[in-house]
């Protein structure tokens, strides 16, 4: 049962072999047995989860199901769930209980799937080891002594180690495919303005997208048909026909051209990466997809870019955490000045505090033409890169992530050493381009490689059909981490 | 560019963080080894370049002008460190 797909479980579910509450317990069961281990969540509330899942057995009983009603689902502690806290990794909202429901999560209650709580995460979804959140750091199913990448590491060693069958991440500058490479699932980021971003809580708006985490790219698809639309409460949602993610899975990818940036298979890419990367191409040849080498020039480029962008607009939208209206507030203060001066040194992590000042030092006076306004002309540029090489070719393929996981504390002490580990993935956010990564083999200590596919703008469908007809083929999505294995439910 | 430690105090008022005379000499080593990065866009020829604010160049939708929301004051209160009279309770501004 913890290995099953999506669909399999709402099979399950229709033919009564199992009720949603029994999913639902046996995940919560797995979620409490991991967590001293792994840390994947900061929330769970058994109450809460098996209410929905009582309402969704009842849903299945009146012969009203959807491909996703009874199915436990996880979301990362970045999108608020009514009644639920939602604290986003950070000391400034430990006592934050949403007072709605995000957008995702209406369409996700609305198709009759049930929260199996709030996963962990990067402050803010500022990092990509997990090791930044206030609820200390999480761990690789794979490897405990291993970071499970970020800033969804929680929904990704979630979905790895099978406490959950799929989980929300969102993805900023690789947050959900990063850790969906370094645990060896299935992530996908979608087009820009294809999901809403309402309660869902901001860090860098103009490059946030909420994205689905699962075992395989059918289960993606799935995702995406509840996930994707238009929402009036988004002024960035756009408004497009509504599409079947899972329509072209099953199409012959044979005469897909795939473009392999020269950029991406240089200097920094460790070889183990690179061998599994190889592999998957020369399986993906045999399939009959062609390749042509593609050159992305400013890749180089988008880290330092993404890291004036993303810390601009975050030292603002992080303006609204102050202590007036909920979250922390200093227990000593003797002016208002004072109260949100502490409340946010108090409340927000070394990292986050490192965003908000250099984000406020290139839009203060006299800076911002110098960094803000070139950093958006960059921008361009990089978007301009893909453009090209969207020409010549259908897909854009590569490693997610230059090394597998690395040790917890490995990067702590340099972040500017962590940033440049984004540098396969950043690009993608800033065009606005859709992303997803898929399992294709274990490098060095057998910890997991992920096979990067980039797509022009709304191609979700295609993308979804190589990485479907790549899983047909392969067997790397099914493989399990030993500890995942360990079939003992306990109560707590 | 070299930032100063008067950068740091400047920037600190300015995003309403207080950093303390002990954290500033660290918090300036930090940040000078993330503009170390972000230098490298300076020597870049960008001229001629649209700046590119967002991942899909669309414009800002209207709506009509009518209510679309509920008072909910109450229930967004209660998550409130303090409040008094349905007010948000803050320190006094004005004498």
């Amino acid at each position: 049962m913890i290995n099953s797909t999506l669909s399999e479980l709402a099979r399950a579910l229709a033919q009564k072999s199992i009720s949603s509450v029994e999913l639902a317990e046996l995940f919560l069961g797995r979620a409490r047995r991991f967590d001293a281990e792994l840390n994947a969540f900061i929330t769970i509330d058994s109450d809460a989860t098996l209410a929905q899942a009582r309402d969704a057995d009842a849903k299945i009983a009146r012969g009203e199901a959807q491909p996703l009603t009874g199915i436990p689902i996880a979301l990362k502690d970045i999108f608020c769930a009514k009644g639920w806290l939602t604290t986003c990794g950070s000391k400034i909202l430990h006592n934050f209980v949403a007072p709605y429901d995000a957008h995702v999560v209406e369409k996700l209650a609305a198709a009759g799937a049930v929260n199996l709580g709030k996963t962990n995460l990067d402050e803010f979804a500022m990092g990509s080891s997990t090791e930044n959140s206030f609820f200390g750091p999480t761990r690789n199913p794979w490897d405990v002594a291993a970071v499970p990448g970020g800033s969804s590491g929680g929904s990704a060693a979630a979905v790895a180690a099978r406490i959950a069958p799929a989980a929300l991440g969102t993805d900023t500058g690789g947050s959900v495919r990063q850790p969906a490479a370094l645990c060896g699932v299935s992530g996908l980021k979608p087009t820009y303005g294809l999901v809403s971003r309402y309660g869902m809580v901001a860090y860098a708006s103009s490059l946030d997208q909420c994205g689905p985490l699962a075992k395989s790219a059918h289960d993606l698809a799935l995702l995406m048909n509840v996930l994707a639309g238009f929402d009036a409460r988004d002024s960035t949602s756009l408004e497009r026909p509504v599409e079947d993610y899972t329509r072209n899975l099953d199409r012959s990818i044979s005469g897909l051209c795939i473009g392999l940036p020269k950029e991406y298979f240089a200097e920094g890419l460790a070889s183990d990466v690179g061998r599994s990367v190889e592999n998957a191409l020369t399986e993906l040849k045999k399939l009959g997809c062609t390749t042509v080498e593609v050159t992305l020039p400013n890749t180089g480029l988008s880290v330092p870019a993404y890291y004036v962008l993303a810390p601009a607009e975050a030292s603002s939208n992080l303006a609204r955490y102050d202590g007036s209206r909920y979250g922390h507030r200093a227990a000593e203060y003797s002016d208002l000045r004072e109260m949100y001066m502490k409340s946010r040194a108090e409340g927000f992590g070394a990292e986050v505090k490192r965003r908000i000042l250099v984000g406020t030092y290139v839009l203060s006076h006299g800076y911002y033409d110098a960094y803000y306004l070139q950093a958006q002309k960059i921008r361009r540029l990089i978007a301009q890169d893909f453009a090209e090489a969207f020409k010549t070719c259908d897909l854009i393929l590569g490693p997610t992530s230059p090394t597998v996981a690395f040790d917890l504390g490995a990067k702590t002490a340099d972040p500017v050493q962590m940033y440049l580990d984004d540098i396969y993935t950043i690009s993608v956010n800033l065009a606005g381009l859709p992303g997803m990564s898929i399992p294709c083999g274990f490098g060095d200590k057998q910890r997991p490689v992920g096979l990067q596919i980039i797509g022009n703008y709304f191609d979700e469908a295609r993308m979804l059909n190589l990485a479907h007809q790549f899983q047909t083929s392969t067997d790397w999505h099914l493989r399990m981490p030993k500890l995942a294995e360990d079939d003992r439910t306990q109560a707590a | 560019m070299s930032l100063s430690e008067n950068d740091v105090r400047r920037i600190a008022n300015l995003a309403r963080l207080d950093v303390t005379e002990s954290e500033v000499q660290d918090v300036l080593a930090q940040l000078q080894n993330i503009f170390s990065l972000i230098e490298q866009l300076q020597s870049v020829d960008t001229r001629g370049v649209e700046p590119m604010s967002h991942g899909q160049d669309v414009g800002l939708r209207l709506r009509d002008d009518r209510v679309t929301e509920t008072d909910q004051r109450s229930l967004f209160q209660s998550i409130a460190p303090q409040v008094e009279a349905g007010l948000y309770l803050v320190p006094k501004v004005l004498e």
